[in-house]
């Protein structure tokens, strides 16, 4: 396969210099493909061991709060956290990886909150209660980080999809392409010289003849 | 600089606990509430959404859209009834896109 082109010294500087840029593109889209891959790899192993570390931690805390559902009633259980005394705020900053912009939190919890997250007097609660908020209060920051952990991941794996596909068209296709274009050109362009000198002589060889004659 | 707020979706049993933190809960229960409620955390400052696997299950596109954009950031749960290992299958997938094989799961074969 190969561009159509006019088999002109133009056209072939012009190709020439397309080849050279793909070339030069590829190299870089190499490279990135390679860096992102790197990354991708660091982040999605810590991703995959959080994950694991916060369905265990969380399944026990839901333990913890299903045992304090079954011993309290339903509406002691729904009052004592009607109203909570601590608010969760997250500040964001965005993170480049690889001109991909990530977000990444930061949980901001006052520290006596942190240590007391029960909004509820312990009079009227059972212990499980207790126990569940207090896991669930420790692993927030986690599971923030969690979240920023997947979404970069997939952020990533979108990229370097993209960045793949992009290689790939530049190697298996633009580069033979215009390889192949420029061959052509410079192959027709000899011919045509040659065709050219040819012809000079054969005109020098009528003329000589005539003088002679 | 602002603040964000947190946010989690699931069936109420299971959410409920996150309130006693502070947390902005959206009890839901099926498909279209969900999807409700997805669209009103879009429209608040919320950096991050924790979605009951139970419920994302149901309602994968809006959440991979989500995903998508720079905020929020998603988080798959397991609900109280335990996992359904959902959140790891997504990372399985991204690692397959990503990579082409899958690397990190393949001792366990499948």
């Amino acid at each position: 396969m190969e561009i159509r082109a006019k088999p002109t010294r133009m056209e072939l500087n012009r190709l020439k210099g397309r080849l050279k840029m793909a070339k030069r593109g590829h190299k870089l889209l190499k490279d990135k493909r390679d860096e992102l891959m790197r990354k991708f790899l660091e982040l999605i192993k810590e991703n995959k061991a959080l994950r694991e570390q916060v369905e265990a931690q969380l399944s026990s805390s839901f333990a913890n709060f299903l045992l304090a559902s079954a011993v309290m009633s339903g509406e002691t259980l729904e009052e004592a956290i009607m109203y909570p005394k601590a608010t969760v705020n997250v500040d964001v900053e965005m993170q480049n990886i690889m001109s991909i912009h990530v977000p990444k939190l930061i949980v901001t919890q006052r520290e006596e909150e942190r240590k007391n997250a029960t909004p509820y007097g312990f009079a009227n609660t059972s212990g499980e209660l207790d126990s569940s908020i207090a896991t669930l209060a420790g692993i927030l920051p986690q599971l923030m980080r969690l979240a920023e952990l997947e979404k970069a991941v997939f952020l990533l794996a979108d990229e370097i999809d993209k960045t793949r596909r992009r290689v790939n068209a530049l190697e298996h296709i633009m580069i033979p392409q215009l390889e192949a274009t420029i061959k052509f050109i410079s192959m027709k362009l000899d011919e045509n010289e040659r065709s050219a000198l040819t012809r000079l002589m054969k005109i020098k060889d009528i003329v000589r003849g005539d003088e002679s004659a | 600089m602002s603040m964000y707020k947190i946010a989690v979706v699931g069936d109420k049993d299971s959410i409920l606990g996150f309130k006693a933190l502070g947390v902005s809960t959206y009890p839901v229960t099926g498909k279209k509430e969900a999807i409700d409620a997805l669209r009103a955390i879009e429209k608040e400052k919320v950096a991050v959404v924790c979605i009951t696997e139970a419920v994302a299950q149901e309602i994968e596109e809006e959440v991979e859209r989500l995903q998508r954009q720079p905020l929020p950031a998603v988080a798959l749960i397991p609900n109280n009834k335990g996992s359904l290992g959902l959140g790891m299958q997504l990372i399985k997938r991204n690692a397959e896109k990503a990579i082409g094989a899958d690397i990190l799961f393949g001792k366990e074969g499948s």
